[in-house]
This record gives structure tokens, sequence and C-alpha cells, in this order.
């Protein structure tokens, strides 16, 4: 398959296309700055969801942890930006090898785990991570870190989201990709075929905690502020329900998942005593009537333009 | 020494309260292969019941205790017969999702209700230091811990002795050959969660009585801890549900009594993990061998 193929350069066009529309948006001021917030937190789940469906939904591990990548993104973003002085592409590199490297440390030992005591696994060390960021003063302790310098916009945010779709999209169909949906569904029998289970299952989980940690990077150079409370379990359940509300396996579900339920919660900000309740509500019938997610196991194809164009 | 043994003392009640949580995880999980996130926000509506019973009923511990734990088990079949029923045969990160969403519903539903602030119990047990050498023992400690064991031998008799409780063995074992046996499995499942809610309730009466302030989310964290204290025993066997919970409680208040309290969470999930890989099936557990 060439690079320079048709369907690609028409993908690459769109992109540039939804990129200059939403800088021109951004500069004629018809996003304000309230609107702009959101599409922010929508690309850093979009980010977020896409690399844990690939641990979750395309090689099959739960993880409820994914929260805990992104605060050691996130943090070490904030000191190399905050106290460090350095730039934002630094910042943001070390953030995501941290992060993978995070990955590594956790992933070696839990993914020998499988289904719900994995869950809970990386459930303690996500909390485990929060515990011991609430506990160094140098990054702030409970307090939080505060002045953060802002360096995330709508560019740095854009491509990132690209990056990552594009990262995962291509290792999904890769051979590296084929062998984590084979661990999905059937580990043993993967295993059985010659495929090193451990290393395909602890590789996605590395690169979903490669991508968190950009995302925790853009979270706290946007935000000036982070603190350890907003990694806690309940953000990785978050994610989690995103990646399953999309539908597991399905990465344009998961874009379409973070819209949406950021959406939802947009909306039930008008009664905030029962949004939560509300938003329980919403999860248990998708989960009771449509379990598959919105998208199942669907992509989106540019068929339409395929057509036109040949 | 008296320190130990004084800490020792706290360790045991709180560990009852994770006992007495951790017995309802185990059982569910055993019978249906659920983790139940919403049985920590059980034991929280247990306390508010408990806190409604003292407060406006002016009732005494004892019968506000009897009713907190019958309208827990109530509370209990109907989550099990509303949220969990329907998604049994679903696969299991369904059934999570689910089970994480009738959690926030109980949460964020009963903060609307008594609103989010902390509410103080009301002293339904006058407080009485006994002093046992240089050890101080409160007489709350001594209430906590004659209920949970009068309550645990009671599990163990409904279990092993009577024809629910067989059922129940006989389901969490082998579901389909229950049913061949004639065993009705939607009630035996019932019956499950309504044993672990009211025991669920107990514990957050009791809670509340003990530590005299309860509010919404009071029920998340033990709910995990309880779960780590049935996984530290074996998921599924009830001795190890009560072992587990004891260990949890006193680790917990020895690392807190030396100094180390804001790492007692840490702490339990560090013990979590390694229980995970050193014996991921519990102190008390067999090994099974899988299956292809």
């Amino acid at each position: 398959m060439r690079i320079l193929s048709k369907k690609n350069i028409i993908t690459a066009l769109l992109i540039l296309l939804i990129y200059a529309v939403g800088e021109v948006m951004l500069r004629q001021g018809i996003i304000d700055s309230y609107i702009e917030l959101n599409i922010m937190l929508i690309g850093i789940n979009i980010i977020l969801a896409v690399g844990l469906n690939l641990v979750t939904g395309i090689t099959g591990q739960f993880s409820l942890g994914h929260a805990a990548f992104m605060a050691v993104g996130a943090y070490t973003s904030a000191i190399f930006t905050a106290k460090f002085g350095q730039s934002f592409i630094v910042a943001m590199v070390f953030s995501a090898i941290a992060a993978a490297l995070a990955g590594v440390i956790i992933g070696i030992p839990t993914l020998r785990l499988k289904g719900d005591y994995l869950a809970i696994a990386t459930l303690g060390f996500g909390e485990i991570i929060k515990i011991v960021a609430l506990n160094i003063d140098y990054i702030g302790g409970a307090r939080g870190f505060m002045d953060i310098p802002k360096y995330t916009n709508w560019t740095w945010l854009y491509f990132m989201v690209v990056l990552s779709i594009v990262v995962i999209k291509n290792f999904v169909d890769s051979r590296g990709g084929r062998a984590c949906i084979s661990i999905s569904q059937d580990e043993t029998a993967a295993e059985a075929m010659g495929i090193n289970t451990t290393k395909y299952k602890i590789l996605a989980f590395v690169i979903g905690a490669f991508f968190a940690g950009i995302a925790g990077a853009l979270y706290a150079n946007y935000f000036y502020f982070i603190k350890p409370d907003s990694f806690g379990y309940m953000k990785s359940i978050d994610i989690l329900v995103i990646v399953v509300f999309g539908g597991m396996g399905s990465i344009a579900g998961s874009v379409v998942g973070a819209i949406v339920l950021s959406l939802i919660s947009l909306f039930l900000q008008s009664i905030p005593e029962l949004r939560m309740v509300v938003y329980a509500v919403i999860l248990f019938l998708i989960m009771v009537y449509r379990p598959q997610g919105l998208l199942g196991k669907g992509e989106f194809k540019l068929k339409f333009l395929r057509k036109r164009v040949a | 020494m008296e320190q130990v043994l004084q800490q020792l003392i706290n360790g045991i009640s709180l560990g009852s309260i994770y006992a007495l949580i951790a017995l309802g995880y185990t059982m569910v999980y055993g019978i249906i292969n659920l983790i139940n996130f919403a049985h920590g926000d059980i034991y929280m509506i247990g306390a508010y019941i408990g806190f409604a019973c003292t407060t406006f009923l002016g009732m005494g511990f004892i019968p506000a205790l009897i009713v907190s734990m019958v309208s827990s088990a109530v509370l209990g079949v109907i989550v099990e017969k509303v949220a969990y029923k329907p998604i049994r045969k679903s696969t299991r990160i369904a059934a999570l999702i689910t089970a994480i969403s009738v959690s926030l519903f109980l949460e964020y539903g009963m903060m609307y209700f008594v609103k989010p602030e902390t509410r103080t119990f009301p002293e339904v047990l006058p407080s009485q230091n006994i002093t046992l050498g240089n050890v101080i023992v409160n007489n709350k400690d001594i209430y906590i811990v004659i209920v949970t064991v009068v309550l645990m031998l009671v599990l163990q008799y409904i279990i092993h002795n009577t024809k629910t409780g067989m059922a129940m063995r006989a389901t969490s074992m082998d579901s389909e050959a229950a049913k061949l046996m004639g065993i009705s499995v939607d009630n035996t499942i019932s019956a499950t969660f309504a044993l672990g809610s009211c025991l669920a309730g107990a514990a957050g009466v009791m809670v509340g009585v003990y530590y005299n302030s309860i509010d919404p989310l009071m029920g998340m964290m033990p709910g995990i801890k309880a779960f780590i204290a049935a996984v530290i025993g074996g998921i599924g066997i009830i001795p190890g549900a009560m072992f587990g919970g004891y260990l949890l409680g006193i680790t917990e208040t020895m690392v807190s009594a030396y100094g180390y309290s804001l790492y007692k969470d840490a702490v339990a999930f560090a013990i979590l993990i390694l229980m995970l890989l050193i014996k991921p099936k519990g102190l008390f557990g067999k090994n099974v061998r899988e299956k292809v």
C-alpha cells in the first residue's frame, strides 16, 4: 500500500480542512472561550479513550488505571514547563515517555492477571500513583500543582488527537494489532499459534499509556492547575465508559463516544443536582439495550468519497 | 506494647466493618461473577436508614440495626431484580459498567435526597471506657465485635444448615446443574443479594455509631477496601472474606498508628496487588487449572 494513495490524500486534506475551519472560527471569535474549553476536554478525552480502546477494546484487557498514566503525563509536563522552564514540545515528549515507562512498570506484573482481577489490580496501581502524588511536596501534594504555563491551544490539541488516532489505527492494522485482536478473542489459542501474548499485551498497554501521557500534558498545560484527586479511579471509569459507550474495539466509536458523552454532560449541567443520576440512568440503559456500544465494532469509512473520486 | 494492643482493638473494630461488607461482595461474586460496585452504596444507605431511625424515630441501637438490615436486604433485592437481572448474560465489561452505573445512581440519587453534607449520628450508645490493664476498650468496640460475630454465626448457619444455603452453594458451583436439580436459580441469587445487603446495612449502622459521621459518598472507599478484603481471603470463600476483612482493618490501623496515615489506602492496594501476583486465588483459595 502506498502512502500517497488517493484515500490517504483525501483523508489528509479532510484533516487539514477541519483544522483550518476550527482555527478560523477561533480567530473570528465564533467559538467563545466556553466552547473552546469543552472542545479541549473532548479532544483530551478522545486521546484517552482511543488509547484505552487499544488496551481494553482491541486487546481485551480490562484496565481501570488509565487516569494514572494521564496523571504521570500531567505532572511530568507541569514539572518540565513550570519548574524547568522547558518548551512544551520537550515537556510533552518527556510526559509521554514517563507515562509509557509507568505503563511498562505497571503492565509487566499486572498483565499476568485476567478479567476482573486485572481491573482491580490496575485500579489499585492507579490509586497508589494518586496517593504518592498526594504526598510529594515538590509537586504540591494535596494542594495541587499551580501556575503551570498555558501552552495547549487548538493546534496542539488537534494534531495530537490526529496523531493518536493515526498511530493507533495503523498499529491495529499492523501485524502487532492483529496479534492483539487474537489475544482478545482467545488468549490460549493465540499463544498456541505462536504469538508472544505477554509482549503484545504489554505493547498495547504501553502505547495506551504513552498517549494518556500526552493527554495529561495537554490537560495540565491548559488548566494552569492540576491536583491528584482529578486523576482518581472515577476518571479511569469515565474513560472506560467512553470506550464502551462508543463501541469496544472501534476507534471511530471512541471518538464518537467522547463527543457524545461530553455533549450529554454539557447539557446535563443545567440540572446540576441530578446530573450524575441522569448520567447513571443513560449508562445503564445503554448497557442493557445496546451493550456493544453506539458503533459496535464498526469504523467510519470514506466510501461515499471514494465513489465520487473514482 | 500497650500501643500495639490498643491499635489492635481499633483494628478489629474497623476490620469487622470490612469483613461484613466483604461477605456480601464475596457471596455475590461467587454466585454471579460480578463485582457489585453498588455494594458499598448499600452500606451507605444502610447507614442513612439507621440515622433516620435513631434521629427521627428515636429508636435504640438494636431496633435501628434490625430495621436497617431489613431495608437494605429489600434494597439489595430490588437492585438485583431491576439492574443485574437484565445483564446476567451479557459480557463482563457490560456487567462491570452496569454495576458502576448502579453505584453512581445510588450515590447521587441519595445525595439529591439527603443533601451532600456530612451528618452527625446521634449517640445511641453512651460511650463508656473500660480499662483493661493499660488498654482502653470502648463499649462501642465490644458492641461491634459482638454484633459482627453473631451475624457471621447466623450466616454460617444459613449457608451450611438451611435449604436456601445449600441452594446458594450449589448455584455458585454450577448454576446450570443447580437448575437441573430443581433449584430456582433466580430466587437463590435474590437470596444471596438479600443476605449480602443485610450485612452491609448492619455495617453501615455500626460505622455511623462508631465514627459518628455519615455522608452520601462514604461507601466508595470502604466498598473497594472490602473487595480487597474479599480478594485477600479468596473470592467466593466466606471464611476468607472474614479473615481478609480483619487483616485489612488491622493493617490499616497499624499503618496509621505509626504515622503513615496518608499512605494507608496505598498500603491496602499494595497488599491487594501483592496478593494477586503471588496467590491470585486468595489465601483460602484453591488453584483451579484453566481448561481450554
